[in-house]
């Protein structure tokens, strides 16, 4: 790269390894696997797709329609009986509070000086949504006795869960990997470039947070934060996951900041800044890509274990943790499809990922075998 | 040697006053109140300042701080909020289960792995180690939820081969019953990842120039690969193996919560779900603790193992 004698260009970093890259068939179909669920994120993200995926379309535990009829209708008599089919009740349409009584003796027990705070019904809206949503609803609306992927217990269909699972499930890990990256890259490069004292001192930080076993160290911070949710998970993941990406970005900054052209820009001038984040960073940017989409794997299967144990997304809504989470009990009763369906999307996701991130480190760094 | 352990004895312990400054800050800004969480749902003004008295944190910051330095170090950590019950206790009568789930697991999966990750790495490029390789890949990307999840029904509810979930009385029982179906789903979930790792550990060490000088000088294949390379790829995987250590001990309590082992990985869920603090905090602390120390017992294993390793 840096024997380019006549005035023509030379390819940079990036151009080379897309060309290296064009030519990796498995990272190619592994990227377009990638691409169709970031498509398939975005889209359930904007409501173009499963934006109804709360509608209890089928019947309670409906099967794929590829097992048959026969299962089906068995399912059917089944549920007819005295399934929880919530609707199809009509005292439950009209949505009951079961904390009115709560509430009631609550403000009834309160001292009268304490009357200027209120006591808020904490299912309020929820409440409302679903009185709301049984009045639009058709109470003799039609329920599907298969669909393509099988229904959950309360006749949700399983396939439009599952896409608005991989929204969830992908956002966090995106997320959480772009905060962790950002992290372990500005620590990174300030600790590697000025050394000494601030070296030190990011160095004892990492040894703080890698002596406590990684989940452990997320169980404990979920333990005191004690909310569930989306945001929560990507700031629990986010902050812990940083020490992996701050290590190597620390050895190339130490490698890079006594190289030549380091040099050259301080020679015209340029701040510490300048040179940190304009000058070294786009030769280490590789690093971070490649870490970037190392961590979003780690990050969307811890999301997975954290929302099963029920430390993560919020209880409305659907992750694959959360999925997974509520096929336990249903395979019990013999219904795999939501099991199945959100391990193969996750098993489908997480391989092309890393498979992707293999390939894009053998285009970026040919050097290493 | 003796200097040496000294050394880094005292080198671990700005780290770990650092992870006691985190674990507390942690627990008394970022935490709240525990008075709060300790009174319920039945709680007046007084309650709340008895309890804030008996935690001590009505005390300034740094009393507070002290009083947990004090607790570490003595290790009484008081009561768990949930039970009552002595920390040091809780900790006591669980270490048993885990160990006896964890301790074959662990041993197991590195027998097998190692056996394994040897084999691919001979056949390398070949149809075996390609297949090996794809089936390691696809198995390492299903949830480890999925494997307890499956196996726990087709096996133990199902087929009925093994109990479902408990725990006994005696060792035995426990070993030879209870843990069985757990160490398996262990064995296969932990197999995949060690043995990807484990194959470039001996890849690197199986194009050397020495196996060839092994190989030149006619020494027995075996020997080759049993003695000269196996002990030169065993360091990297006795580093895996020792950082695997601390985090095995809380890293199987997804195993423990679903076949009911009441072990520590367990307690520390139960203690997360009720906002167990005093638990959950002893385990940090003390699980950090047995991180520095088996890191340090990671150096001096090199040191056995390979000569040329200098303690510096």
């Amino acid at each position: 790269m840096t024997t380019a004698t006549s005035h023509a260009e030379s390819p940079g970093l990036w151009v080379l390894a897309w060309r290296r890259f064009r030519h990796d068939r498995v990272g190619l179909v592994s990227f377009d696997i990638v691409l169709f669920f970031v498509a398939l994120m975005a889209a359930s993200w904007t409501g173009l797709i499963a934006s109804d995926w709360a509608r209890e379309v089928g019947v309670s535990n409906a099967p794929p329609t590829f097992t048959g009829p026969k299962v089906a209708s068995a399912r059917l008599e089944h549920a007819a009986a005295p399934e929880p089919l919530r609707r199809d009740k009509s005292d439950e349409s009209a949505a009951v509070d079961p904390l009115a009584g709560v509430l009631a003796e609550i403000r009834a027990s309160r001292p009268p000086a304490a009357a200027d705070t209120e006591i808020v019904d904490p299912l309020a809206d929820v409440l409302a949504e679903i009185r709301g949503r049984s009045g639009s609803a058709s109470a003799d609306e039609t329920r599907a006795a298969t669909l393509i992927f099988g229904g959950d217990k309360w006749g949700r269909d399983v396939l439009k869960k599952t896409i608005k699972g991989t929204e969830t499930s992908m956002f966090v890990g995106l997320a959480a990997a772009a905060l962790a990256a950002l992290l372990g890259t500005v620590f990174g490069a300030l600790a590697g470039y000025y050394g000494r004292w601030i070296d030190d001192f990011f160095n004892w930080f990492y040894s703080v947070f890698t002596s406590i076993p990684y989940l452990l160290l997320i169980l404990s911070i979920a333990a005191v934060l004690n909310q569930k949710g989306t945001m929560t998970v990507i700031l629990i993941l986010g902050l812990t996951g940083w020490t992996g990406i701050f290590r190597l970005i620390r050895a190339e900054y130490m490698k890079h900041k006594v190289r030549e052209y380091v040099q050259a820009a301080d020679a015209i001038g340029a701040s510490h800044m300048r040179r940190m984040f304009v000058h070294i960073f786009p030769n280490v940017s590789h690093v971070v890509l490649v870490q970037l989409s190392l961590h979003v794997v780690l990050f969307i299967k811890s999301e997975v274990v954290l929302s099963f144990l029920g430390f993560g997304v919020g209880v409305d809504t659907v992750s694959w943790g959360s999925m997974l989470n509520e096929a336990q009990t249903e395979l019990l009763l013999g219904n795999w499809w939501q099991l199945a369906a959100a391990t193969a999307a996750m098993a489908m996701l997480v391989t092309a990922f890393g498979l992707l991130t293999d390939a894009w480190r053998d285009a970026l760094d040919p050097k290493l075998k | 040697m003796l200097a040496y352990v000294v050394r880094r004895l005292w080198q671990t312990v700005p780290t770990l006053l650092g992870v006691v400054l985190l674990v507390f800050f942690l627990f008394t800004w970022v935490g709240g109140d525990p008075a709060y969480l300790l009174a319920g749902k039945i709680s007046n003004p007084e309650q709340i300042d008895n309890i804030r008295r008996q935690l001590g944190i009505d005390q300034p910051i740094y009393v507070q701080l002290w009083i947990f330095i004090k607790q570490i170090v003595s290790g009484d950590f008081g009561v768990s909020w949930a039970t009552n019950e002595q920390v040091s206790d809780i900790f006591l009568t669980r270490l048993g289960p885990s160990l006896t789930v964890l301790v074959p697991l662990l041993v197991v999966d590195t027998l097998l792995a190692i056996a394994a990750a040897m084999l691919v790495a001979y056949l390398r490029g070949s149809l075996t180690d390609r297949m090996v390789m794809i089936g390691c890949t696809v198995g390492q990307s299903i949830s480890i939820l999925v494997y307890i999840i499956v196996f726990q029904y087709l096996l133990a509810y199902r087929l009925g081969w093994f109990p479902v979930q408990g725990w006994g009385n005696s060792f035995a029982e426990n070993l030879f019953t209870f843990s069985l179906l757990p160490i398996i789903v262990g064995v296969i979930v932990s197999l995949a990842p060690d043995t990807r790792l484990y194959r470039t550990f001996f890849l690197d060490e199986i194009n050397q120039d020495y196996v060839r000088t092994a190989r030149a000088k006619g020494m027995s294949e075996t020997r080759v690969i049993w003695v000269h390379v196996m002990r030169n790829a065993s360091i990297p995987i006795i580093t895996n193996v020792m950082i695997q250590l601390p985090g095995l001990l809380v890293g199987a309590f997804l195993i423990e919560r679903f076949f009911s082992i009441p072990g520590i990985g367990r307690e520390v869920l139960l203690a997360v779900e009720r906002s167990d603090f005093p638990v959950i905090k002893a385990v940090t602390v003390y699980v950090a603790i047995a991180t520095m120390i088996t890191n340090l017992l990671a150096d001096l294993l090199y040191k056995a193992v390979d000569p040329r390793v200098q303690l510096k």
